[in-house]
C-alpha cells in the first residue's frame, strides 16, 4: 500500500499540481486490481492525492479505459466506427462473437476475453483495425479470428 | 502537385524515435538557432511563416504564440494536442511514432517563444504502442541535455474524444472530467492551473523545425498562398490504397483520391467525400475539384479539418452512415451543456426511426428542427460536430433520406455496405452526469 501512494506520489511530482496525476493514478491502480476499479481503489487513489474517493470515481466514469465492473483478463475491441464500418468491421464483429459465444460488451464464461466494440482508434487507414489488449492489429479480417483467440488464451 | 516530405521526411532512411537518427536528417540544428533569438523575434518568425494549426481551426500558430501573456507573472505552458480520435484521423499517431524527435525539437523552439519551461504533451489513452515510442524519445533527449531549462511531460488521456477540445483537454490534464470551460478567458489568457497556455496539434508543433531551419519567408512559399506548408492528408474508407500522404497544401482533392490513393475500389461509384474527419459536411463527386487547404473547403460550406478524408462508394445507405456518425457523437457528448447531451440523443432516435422505415416526413422536418438547436448553443463544438454530418447527408442526398419514408424501410433492403453495423453506445455508455457513491 505504502508502495502504491510511493508510485503515486513521484507521478504527482511531475506536475505543477499534484491533481493532475489522477488519470495516472487510476490507471496504476486499475492494474493492481485485476484491471477494474473497486470501490477501495478509489479509497486508495485518494489517499495518495488527498482527494475524496467520491472525487476519483466520479473523474473514473466520465473515460472509456477505466472499468468500474470486473472484466476479462484480456480485451478484444473493435473499431465499428465509419472507416471500419466501411471495410465491413461488422463481419469481424460477428466473427468474434460466434468464436467466443459472446455478444459485444461481454466477457467469457472462463473470465478470459472481454469483447467490445469501440469508437474510432484512429488506425483509419489499416482497416478494420482491433485492439488486443491495447495493441493495435491492422486489417484484420473474419479469417483471422480464430488464430487471434487462439493466441491469446495460449498466452495467458 | 509533387509529394513534399517534412513533417515526415527521414522516415524511411532513419529512426527518428532517436536523437542520432533525428539528427542524421539535419534534426536539432533549427534548436540553437531559435534559441538564439529572442522570443518576440521568434513569435514574428512563427507569424510570417503563417503556420496554421492542423488540429482543425486552422487559427494562426504564430498569432496564438503573440496573444500568450508572458509578464503576467505566472508561469506559461506549451500544451500539445495529441488526443486525435475524430474518426478519419490518423496523422498525429504517425508523428508521435515515426518522427517523435521532431515533434520534441518543435516543443522546445515553441516553448522557446512564449518563454515556457514546462510543455506536456497529452496523447490519447488508446495510443499504448505510440506513448512508449513517444516517452522513450523524450527521456532519451532529456539524458542528451537537449532539454535545459525546458521539462516535457507526456499525460495519457484514458478514453474520451472530448478531451481532443482544447478546454476540455486542459480539465483533463488536471485531473478531472474532460469538460469544455467557457470561454473567455480563452487559454493564453487563463489555461492550465490558470496560466497563460498555448495549445497546437502535433503536426502543427512537428512543422516548427523546418520553419525555422529553412526560414518562415521561405516556408511560407511552399503550398496554398492562403495556407502554406504540408499537411499529412489521412485518406480511408472506399479507396484502393488508404494510408497518409504527406503533400502540400492546395493539392487538388481529385488528385490525392484518384492519383496517389488510387480511386474508388471494385468498379465502384463515388458517392462522397467527407474532407476532413466525420464532424464536417459531406462533399458530393461534383465538389471534389478543390484544392486542399482551409480556405478552399471551406468556400464549399465544410471544413479542411483535420485533413482526414474518408471516401464513401455508391453502396452505401446514408442514412446509416448519418445514424453511426450520430450514435459516435452521442456517444462522446461529455453532458456538460444540454443542447449537445439531449439533441444528440434525438438524432439518434429519429434516425432509427427513419432507418427502420416508422418516420413520417414530419419526422425529417423535427430532425433538421433538432439540429438547428444544437447548432452554436453549446460551450464547444462537438454539438455542432454531431449535426454537421446529419444535416448535410440530408441536404445533399435528400432523395435518400425520403425513399426510407415512402417505401417504409431502407431502399437499400440489406445490401447496404454497412448494414448491421454496432456502436459501442449499443451496448454501454459512459456516464453523462458523474456517477457517485450513494
Amino acid at each position: 500500500m505504502r508502495d502504491f501512494a510511493a508510485q503515486v506520489q513521484d507521478i504527482a511530482a511531475q506536475y505543477p499540481d499534484s491533481r493532475s496525476a489522477v488519470l495516472p493514478a487510476l490507471r496504476l491502480a486499475q492494474a493492481r486490481h485485476d484491471g477494474w476499479l473497486p470501490p477501495e481503489a478509489f479509497v486508495e487513489v485518494a489517499e495518495a492525492l488527498e482527494l475524496t474517493p467520491a472525487y476519483c470515481q466520479a473523474v473514473a466514469s466520465f473515460y472509456d479505459m477505466y472499468h468500474l465492473a470486473p472484466t476479462g483478463k484480456h480485451f478484444i475491441e473493435v473499431c465499428t466506427n465509419l472507416s471500419c464500418a466501411l471495410a465491413r468491421a461488422q463481419d469481424v464483429v460477428d466473427a468474434f462473437e460466434s468464436e467466443l459465444g459472446v455478444t459485444v460488451g461481454e466477457t467469457t464464461e472462463d473470465g478470459e476475453i472481454t469483447f467490445r466494440a469501440v469508437e474510432c482508434l484512429n488506425a483509419c487507414g489499416y482497416a478494420p483495425v482491433v485492439a488486443i489488449d491495447h495493441r493495435y492489429r491492422l486489417h484484420t479480417s473474419p479469417e483471422d479470428v480464430a488464430a487471434i483467440v487462439e493466441e491469446l488464451r495460449a498466452g495467458s | 502537385m509533387p509529394a513534399r516530405s517534412m513533417l515526415l521526411a527521414g522516415i524511411e532512411e532513419h529512426d527518428l524515435a532517436t536523437v542520432e537518427g533525428y539528427r542524421a536528417v539535419g534534426g536539432y540544428e533549427a534548436l540553437p538557432k531559435a534559441r538564439a533569438m529572442a522570443p518576440d523575434d521568434l513569435i514574428a518568425e512563427l507569424q510570417a511563416s503563417n503556420l496554421r494549426g492542423r488540429g482543425g481551426a486552422g487559427f494562426p500558430m504564430g498569432r496564438k504564440a503573440s496573444l500568450i501573456d508572458r509578464k503576467s507573472g505566472r508561469p506559461t505552458y506549451l500544451v500539445v494536442n495529441g488526443d486525435e480520435s475524430e474518426p478519419g484521423a490518423f496523422k498525429d499517431r504517425e508523428v508521435m511514432a515515426k518522427a517523435p524527435q521532431r515533434l520534441i525539437e518543435g516543443c522546445l523552439i515553441s516553448a522557446h517563444a512564449i518563454e515556457s519551461t514546462h510543455v506536456f504533451i497529452y496523447i490519447r489513452g488508446e495510443y499504448l504502442t505510440e506513448y512508449e515510442i513517444l516517452q522513450a524519445a523524450v527521456d532519451e533527449a532529456r539524458a542528451a541535455g537537449l532539454f535545459d531549462p525546458v521539462e516535457i511531460t507526456v499525460h495519457r488521456g484514458a478514453g474520451a474524444y472530448i478531451c481532443g477540445e482544447e478546454t476540455a483537454l486542459l480539465d483533463s490534464l488536471e485531473g478531472r472530467r474532460g469538460q469544455p470551460r467557457p470561454r473567455p478567458p480563452f487559454p493564453p489568457v487563463q489555461g492550465l492551473y490558470g496560466a497563460p497556455t498555448q495549445i497546437n496539434n502535433v503536426c502543427t508543433i512537428a512543422s516548427v523545425p523546418e520553419i525555422i531551419a529553412m526560414g518562415a519567408a521561405e516556408w511560407a512559399k511552399i503550398g496554398a498562398e492562403s495556407s502554406p506548408g504540408t499537411a499529412i492528408f489521412s485518406i480511408s474508407g472506399n479507396i484502393v490504397k488508404p494510408g497518409n500522404y504527406e503533400l502540400e497544401l492546395g493539392t487538388p482533392m481529385r488528385e490525392l483520391i484518384y492519383d496517389w490513393a488510387g480511386g474508388i475500389p471494385d468498379g465502384r461509384a463515388l458517392k462522397g467525400v467527407i474532407p476532413g474527419g466525420s464532424s464536417v459536411p459531406i462533399l458530393t463527386p461534383d465538389e471534389i475539384d478543390v484544392p486542399l487547404d482551409y480556405d478552399s473547403i471551406g468556400a464549399l460550406g465544410s471544413f479542411f479539418g483535420s485533413a482526414s478524408l474518408i471516401v464513401v462508394d455508391d453502396r452505401c445507405c446514408m442514412v446509416q452512415l448519418a445514424l453511426r456518425a450520430a450514435k459516435f457523437y452521442m456517444h462522446e457528448s461529455c453532458g456538460k451543456c444540454t443542447p449537445c447531451r439531449e439533441g444528440t440523443r434525438w438524432q439518434v432516435q429519429l434516425l432509427e426511426k427513419i432507418e427502420a422505415g416508422d418516420a413520417t416526413l414530419a419526422d425529417l422536418d423535427l430532425l433538421e428542427s433538432v439540429g438547428s438547436r444544437i447548432l452554436g448553443k453549446s460551450l464547444c463544438a462537438l454539438g455542432d460536430f454531431a449535426v454537421y454530418p446529419v444535416q448535410s447527408y440530408m441536404r445533399k442526398y435528400p432523395d435518400e433520406f425520403r425513399a426510407h419514408v415512402d417505401r417504409g424501410g431502407c431502399p437499400f433492403g440489406g445490401q447496404s455496405s454497412i448494414e448491421g453495423i454496432v456502436a459501442p453506445s449499443d451496448q454501454h455508455t459512459h456516464s453523462p452526469v458523474a456517477e457517485v457513491p450513494a
